[in-house]
């Protein structure tokens, strides 16, 4: 591999193949966890748009409505009005894990039972519109409280969909093919070794035997012998004639 | 239990007020402080921060910074000048964050799906 050193050695080699495994169960793993978020994330992204434009129209109207309340009552009046809330919310806050993913789950819990409570004002000096604004804004409310739940949890979704897609292209498209190819580089290396010392050692075979037995020499001999024996029998037949 | 806070234009929060919501107001003089408050606010037992539009435009950096922490619930809401779209617009930015680009609610501005 180009820019890298790897040591064709066995023990590397080994090493290698067991981390490509690990890799692919993690590729794998990767994969199925990132199609999840994807699936869950598409079903509560449509939630979140439904809602929010739900939330939006409401909000829309009562802020329509305490228009029309402020025009039949002066400034100091509406501010007065809403000087002292009666009521107060606050959230219970769970958890649920999607995929490992935490999303918080809000539960809205009002400090009085009592509905009215959010009327804060007495009914002398203020406009029936604002009441009905105060009304439509109350109504929205539970809206208002899924909408933060579902739009963070699709954000928190979001940014782990996008670090798993990035966990697994770069699994899928550079680890893998890099080990993959030392470990062809490092196969290829001890094959190449391997038949290099199988032919040394032929080498070394021919060599030790050569020694043991003098295959050379003898066949010097041999030949040695061959000739005088031709010569002999040419002489022989040259006598003979 | 977390409390809930909502900032922007007094025109457009008073009305959470009644509901028994915390209300912080901003005007144009201030609006720049609301960055500080909002990290304020979650440092201090608020965990949803509503906040208008308007309010929104003006510190988008501190909005961005909360949006992928758990526990810093931000969500924009229309204010009392009308909806200018940036609710709508965020979602649309979450699924192209998740998906690549947007195949749910893609082109069409006002986030009609078009399915």
């Amino acid at each position: 591999m180009a820019g890298t050193t790897v040591n064709p050695t066995r023990m590397e080699l080994t090493r290698l193949k067991n981390k490509l495994n690990t890799a692919r169960r993690g590729h794998k793993l990767l994969k199925d966890k990132r199609d999840e978020l994807m699936r869950q994330f598409l079903i509560m992204v449509r939630e979140n748009m439904e809602l929010r434009r739900k939330v939006e129209a409401g909000i829309t109207a009562a802020n329509r409505q305490f228009a029309m309340s402020k025009s039949s009552m002066s400034e100091e009046a509406v501010r007065v009005a809403f000087m002292a809330p009666r009521q107060e919310v606050q959230l219970a806050e769970g958890d649920r894990n999607i995929m490992s993913v935490e999303i918080p789950v809000y539960t809205l819990k009002t400090r009085t039972p009592d509905k009215n409570d959010i009327y804060s004002y007495g009914l002398a000096f203020t406009s029936g519109d604002l009441d009905d604004a105060v009304r439509e804004l109350a109504e929205v409310m539970p809206d208002m409280v899924r909408l933060a739940e579902v739009e963070k949890s699709c954000q928190l979704m979001a940014s782990e969909i996008e670090k798993t897609r990035r966990r697994v292209n770069a699994l899928e498209h550079v680890m893998i093919p890099e080990m993959e190819e030392n470990i062809r580089y490092i196969t290829m290396k001890l094959d190449e070794n391997e038949r290099s010392t199988q032919a040394r050692l032929m080498k070394v075979k021919d060599m030790m035997l050569e020694n043991a037995h003098h295959y050379k020499e003898r066949e010097e001999e041999y030949a040695e012998e061959e000739m005088k024996a031709e010569a002999l029998t040419e002489a022989e037949e040259q006598a003979g004639r | 239990m977390l409390k809930v806070a909502v900032m922007g234009d007094w025109d457009s929060i008073y009305g959470f007020g009644a509901l028994g919501m915390d209300t912080f107001r901003f005007d144009e003089m201030n609006a720049q402080t609301a960055g500080k408050q909002l990290e304020q606010l979650f440092h201090s037992g608020y965990g949803v921060v509503y906040i208008t539009e308007w309010l929104a435009e003006r510190i988008p950096r501190e909005i961005e910074s909360c949006r992928s922490v758990p526990g810093k619930t931000v969500v924009l809401i229309p204010g009392i000048s009308g909806n200018t779209g940036d609710g709508i617009r965020n979602v649309k930015r979450t699924v192209e964050q998740a998906v690549g680009s947007d195949i749910l609610f893609g082109g069409s501005d006002n986030g009609n799906d078009d399915r």
